[in-house]
């Protein structure tokens, strides 16, 4: 765990950094509020509707197929790290891992899941 | 840990922060004359010799300027969101190999912060919480303009995360070691450069990066012409500033991996012997050496900024599923076939 522990170190001082600097910034600048001034920058109309509305399916579709291809991205990771050890047979089963999960990229492909109309 | 291993590490972090923020602040100054001798203008030329105080007087601007927090934002993730940008954007630093060893006294020290043997694997989950801060920015602000943008934002930085990650795995095939100076030290000659076995996967790698931090041609999340400034509108002052140096950070840590994936890290482009030099002194050159790398994508950055213009969101998202996924297989596959034959 050792190793771990200047990572720990720096985040720690990364954390600092922006906290100091919000810190610094309050103490030191106006601070003059108005009704008009704190209201929702919508190019100077008034504001119409909601924020947290309906947003189009594609995100979530998208979201989706992310997690199904990020987890396999993370499966190559340790195949790829030991890659020159496993040899033939590492290889052929993750090309039939890999050939099994191309199927399925295929079958959204053609069901239009990648589009974006 | 030993205090002197503390003491070394704490000493490595200052040094690190301080160059990787200076770096930021000129990164600025860079961009803006860059893009202005693109335009054959000047660029800002007026606050000290050809503008070097720019980014000073810049920075007491955001610390003196009034910030506005709109009414209907929910507080807490508002102020939470830029901080955590930039605390996931400067530890992704960490991980990042700068130099060889240097010897004080007898004394080794490692040029590099820390040299996990997860190192990739840090810098994919840090990029991955990156999204957070953005998502979390557009929703708080309680603004349509932020809202979209950070929605954007978040669909297009996970979608390339794959081709990040996929490019990625062509690295590992070879080095056999997600530990970055390992990497670094398969590549010792100039022949062996993981670029010209894969140049594909270094392509790929670079146009995730650049989606990744949200740069042009790619920058769908602020296209100012549709959407103000995206998931920041609603930020000013520090906060805002907070945003931009997240973007420079990341920019700097991009352009540091594909220097070290790909171009050898700190190594020569010629035997270590040829350059007379040894010790300390050849550790200095190497310090150079990774530096004028990682400066030269920071430039290719800002180049491809001001020549390139903005994708449509359906082409991105065709470019990064229908394009890039593939392509990063095929890499796949042809590094598998040049590790099985001994090619590299």
């Amino acid at each position: 765990m050792e190793q771990y522990l200047p990572i720990l170190i720096f985040v720690l001082v990364a954390a600092a950094f922006p906290v100091v600097t919000l810190v610094v910034a309050r103490v030191i600048r106006p601070h003059k509020p108005d009704p008009v001034k704190l209201s929702s920058y919508e190019c100077g109309l008034e504001s119409v509707g909601e924020v947290r509305d309906r947003t189009s399916v594609r995100y979530y579709l998208i979201a989706v197929l992310f997690v199904i291809f990020d987890v396999e991205v993370i499966f190559m990771f340790p195949w790829a790290v030991r890659f020159k050890q496993l040899a033939l047979l590492g290889f052929v089963s993750m090309a039939t891992f890999l050939g099994i999960l191309l199927l399925g990229y295929y079958y959204a492909w053609r069901k239009g899941a990648l589009e974006w109309v | 840990m030993t205090f002197a291993a503390v003491l070394e590490t704490l000493i490595k972090i200052g040094v690190v922060f301080f160059v990787a923020l200076t770096a930021v602040a000129y990164l600025t100054l860079a961009e803006r004359k860059i893009s202005g001798w693109i335009q054959d203008r000047i660029g800002p030329n007026r606050v000290g010799p050809w503008g070097l105080l720019q980014p000073l007087a810049d920075g007491i601007k955001f610390m003196m300027k009034e910030e506005v927090v709109p009414s209907y934002a929910h507080r807490p993730i508002y102020m939470a969101a830029p901080a955590l940008l930039l605390i996931s954007a400067l530890s992704a630093l960490a991980i990042i190999p700068f130099g060889d060893r240097l010897s004080l006294g007898g004394y080794e020290v490692r040029l590099a912060i820390a040299d996990v043997n997860i190192g990739i694997l840090f810098f994919l989950a840090m990029s991955s919480v990156g999204v957070y801060g953005i998502v979390l920015a557009g929703w708080s602000s309680n603004n349509k303009y932020a809202m979209l943008g950070g929605l954007r934002a978040s669909a297009q930085m996970i979608s390339y995360e794959l081709g990040l990650g996929l490019s990625l795995i062509g690295v590992l095939m070879v080095s056999g070691s997600l530990r970055l100076s390992q990497i670094v030290e398969q590549q010792g000659s100039f022949s062996s450069w993981n670029v010209w076995s894969q140049p594909l996967g270094f392509l790929i790698f670079m146009v995730s990066a650049f989606a990744e931090t949200n740069r042009l041609p790619f920058d769908l999340a602020e296209a100012e012409t549709e959407l103000v400034a995206g998931y920041h509108t609603e930020y000013s002052a520090i906060k805002f500033s907070m945003f931009y140096m997240a973007e420079y950070v990341n920019m700097i840590t991009a352009s540091a991996l594909m220097a070290t994936l790909f171009f050898g890290g700190w190594q020569l482009p010629f035997p270590a012997e040829a350059a007379g030099v040894e010790g300390n002194h050849l550790a200095l050159l190497q310090i150079l050496c990774f530096l004028i790398k990682t400066g030269f994508f920071l430039f290719v950055f800002i180049w491809v900024r001001w020549t390139l213009p903005r994708f449509r969101y359906d082409q991105l998202m065709h470019l990064g599923w229908k394009v890039l996924l593939p392509l990063a297989l095929l890499n796949l596959i042809w590094v598998g076939i040049g590790v099985a034959w001994g090619w590299f």
